[in-house]
């Protein structure tokens, strides 16, 4: 059973083909079975190997399809490596995959670019399946860029508007800045240990490398850095909240639950690198906790529904580094997990808003909607309880554990992380109440049909009780020692279980009750920069403009008549002088001509007889 | 002998400066008779030195090919004056680049 491994990338592949060729000549509903059901069918498989594999000895099993680059001393075959992490992420690509396709059926129902959607939607998911599944750091690579080309297809899908294509190509070129760093990393384990293959590089770098010195560290640092611009972290998250241009399904899919969360993946699998590296690893948790705050921040302020899901999901991955970072590995992957379940709700339940709500994406518009929109209030309640890590929540098993591990580490970034939990509390019930409660603002025309309801209802249940889910990762990652339970133990639990919910009382104050305004708040003299600062996002994109957008420009205005092109101008200059030159000695003189012939002659006569 | 290819030899050089010197077409041609005469006397004078015919042979060439020219010259030189009214060979430089 497997062996059925090979088709499962092959499948969404096969799907993206088929409607990419029929471009779009095919009616909506087959166009929809085809992208469904091709991640469908991928689903099954998975299942159907997860089911083996988890009843069996969860040995890793290794899957060879062919050959990608045999040269010399390089060989790269199509290998598959199947473990628990790669397991967990398949479930979590096929399974949130499938279930966010489904909703797009709906969601995207009369679009006229209704198949190209769904091609793009498969070649993304097959894209990110060959990523997981790859056994070799070459095909992970293929895969990435695989998921970094969807990403662009689909920020930039309603093409008509500019904006998206900036957005798109924003995203783009901002996670090239990482995929060169990666690249740099991946040719330098293979000339310092002459494979690509995962599982013997980090055999060979544990063999050979002794901890802490400068290859190991040198090439974690690149790994981190190709895993920093695909999950939108400091300092190259600045593309997650411009593509939220893109559909919002593909918001849920890419920008939530899979692609952004492909740099933890990556740090999880080359994990023995970073334990070879423990600067490199304690810069990751740094970043995770530097970008959770600035991005909780900035979620606090934003209007734009999307945007607010956008800054959570940077602030939600920053929980995945700071755990990568403590040595947290499962809890890593076990948060990225129910990440996965409780964004993509949120961000379906936002499409399902949206949807209903004549594409209005600012939530100070909205208001009221909890009776008009049953089942997506309650999503968004669930969801934003998940996200906020609300007790007996999926979110809050993964949190809890990510936080109680990291206090081991660095109390200062336990600190930062209960912060971020009190601020994630905030935002995620203030989007709540504003959209949901208050004064019905306008009467909703459309509700969204069976297609989004269902998939909104599976994934509100394993938001729920995803928690429960037991994720057998210990066959992969080092167990870390368990920690005796003190009192300042226990006190620290307490106050990682207080920080959410001392945020959604915060929230209940000032936007439920009306105990504080937050106008008021806002109308504060300190408070108005202080608020622009956040709705920028800390002013990242001024401060890149300023540092590389302009300087650029600068240079290009002044190199406009390309140093370059001087060279060849010169030469083009001089031939044609030289052309001038002898063409005046073409007088038309008959007389000229003899004496010129003559005194040729007699030159090489001269030189005959005197040399 | 030296005497004979001196001669040919000052022959050929006043032939030379004529042709470069002068600016009538005609005084141009009459100058390329005499080099022609010149290198024709070279030969014979030689061939008498050698006691062989060749240099007799190579002079009926010269002679030959001093018609032809002649006859092609003349014929420009009777174009040109027809065209151009003038026999100054650098009036006629129409073709310059």
């Amino acid at each position: 059973m497997l062996e059925l491994l090979g088709w499962v990338p092959l499948f969404p592949f096969l799907g993206f083909l088929i409607l990419v060729l029929a471009s779009e000549r095919f009616s909506e509903p087959l166009a929809a079975w085809i992208g469904i059901g091709s991640v469908g069918v991928s689903a099954l498989f998975v299942s159907l190997i997860g089911f083996e594999f988890l009843n069996g000895t969860m040995q890793p099993f290794k899957l060879v399809l062919g050959s990608w680059i045999e040269m010399d001393d390089i060989s790269v075959p199509f290998g598959f490596y199947l473990d628990a992490l790669t397991m967990t992420m398949l479930f979590v690509v096929t399974g949130v995959g499938f279930l966010i396709h489904v909703y797009s059926a709906g969601f995207m129902a009369s679009d006229p670019s209704y198949a190209r959607f769904f091609a793009y939607m498969n070649l993304f998911v097959s894209a990110m399946l060959v990523l997981v599944l790859a056994d070799n750091l070459a095909l992970l690579y293929l895969g990435w860029e695989g998921v970094g080309l969807g990403s662009y297809l689909l920020i930039g899908f309603w093409y008509k508007d500019p904006n998206n294509g900036y957005a798109a190509r924003k995203a783009f070129v901002m996670t090239r800045i990482g995929d060169t760093a990666l690249a740099l990393g991946l040719f330098l384990l293979f000339t310092q240990l002459h494979t690509f293959d995962i599982q013997s590089l980090m055999l060979g770098a544990e063999n050979q490398w002794p901890p802490g010195t400068l290859l190991p560290m040198v090439s974690a640092a690149l790994l981190l850095g190709g895993a920093v611009g695909k999950s939108a972290q400091l300092p190259l998250q600045t593309w997650l909240p411009d593509a939220m241009a893109g559909p919002t399904p593909v918001s849920a899919l890419i920008h939530a639950a899979t692609m952004v969360t492909a740099g933890v993946y990556l740090i999880a699998r080359t994990h023995s690198l970073f334990m070879l590296a423990p600067t490199v690893q304690f810069v990751v948790a740094v970043i995770g906790a530097l970008t959770l705050l600035i991005a909780g921040c900035s979620a606090l302020v934003q209007t734009d529904i999307k945007r607010v899901l956008a800054y959570s999901t940077i602030s939600q991955i920053g929980y995945m580094f700071l755990a990568l970072g403590a040595g947290a590995w499962s809890a890593a992957i076990f948060h990225l997990l129910t990440h996965a379940f409780f964004k993509a709700l949120l961000f379906l339940a936002a499409g399902a808003v949206i949807f209903c709500f004549h594409q209005e994406h600012n939530i100070i518009k909205m208001g009221g909607l909890r009776k008009a929109m049953p089942l997506t209030f309650w999503s968004f309640m669930i969801g934003g309880a998940a996200l906020s890590a609300l007790p007996f929540t999926s979110g809050f098993y993964s949190k809890h554990e990510i936080l109680m591990a990291v206090f081991e580490v660095s109390p200062v970034l336990w600190a930062a992380g209960c912060l971020g939990a009190l601020i994630t509390g905030i935002y995620s019930f203030r989007l709540v109440f504003v959209v949901f409660f208050g004064v019905q603002s306008e009467v909703v025309e459309k509700s969204p049909g069976w297609c989004m309801s269902a998939p909104l209802f599976l994934l509100g249940i394993l938001a729920l009780s995803g928690g429960m889910l037991q994720v057998p990762l210990g066959t992969v990652f080092p167990v870390l020692t368990s920690p005796d339970r003190d009192f300042t133990f226990n006190l620290v639990s307490a106050i990682t279980v207080a920080a959410p919910l001392l945020g959604l009382l915060i929230a209940v104050l000032f936007y439920l009750t009306g105990a504080f305004s937050a106008q008021r708040l806002a109308n504060y003299s300190w408070a108005k920069p202080l608020r622009l600062f956040f709705l920028g996002g800390w002013g990242m994109d001024a401060l890149y403009d300023k540092l590389f957008v302009h300087p650029f420009k600068t240079i290009t205005r002044l190199n406009k008549n390309d140093a370059v092109d001087g060279l060849y101008l010169a030469i083009a200059w001089l031939s044609q002088k030289l052309h001038l030159l002898v063409s005046a000695s073409q007088t038309g003189r008959v007389r000229w001509y003899a004496s010129s012939l003559v005194l040729g002659t007699v030159a090489i006569i001269a030189i005959g007889l005197l040399s | 002998m030296e005497f004979g290819l001196l001669l040919s030899a000052v022959l050929f050089v006043l032939g030379l400066i004529g042709v470069m010197v002068r600016r009538n077409l005609i005084m141009i041609l009459m100058s390329l008779e005499v080099m022609l005469n010149a290198t024709g006397l070279a030969f014979i004078v030689a061939g008498s030195r050698w006691g062989q015919a060749d240099g007799q042979i190579m002079f009926l060439l010269i002679l030959t090919l001093a018609a032809a020219e002649v006859g092609v010259g003349l014929g420009l030189v009777l174009q040109i004056f027809h065209r151009f009214h003038t026999l100054d060979a650098d009036s006629v430089n129409e073709m310059q680049g």
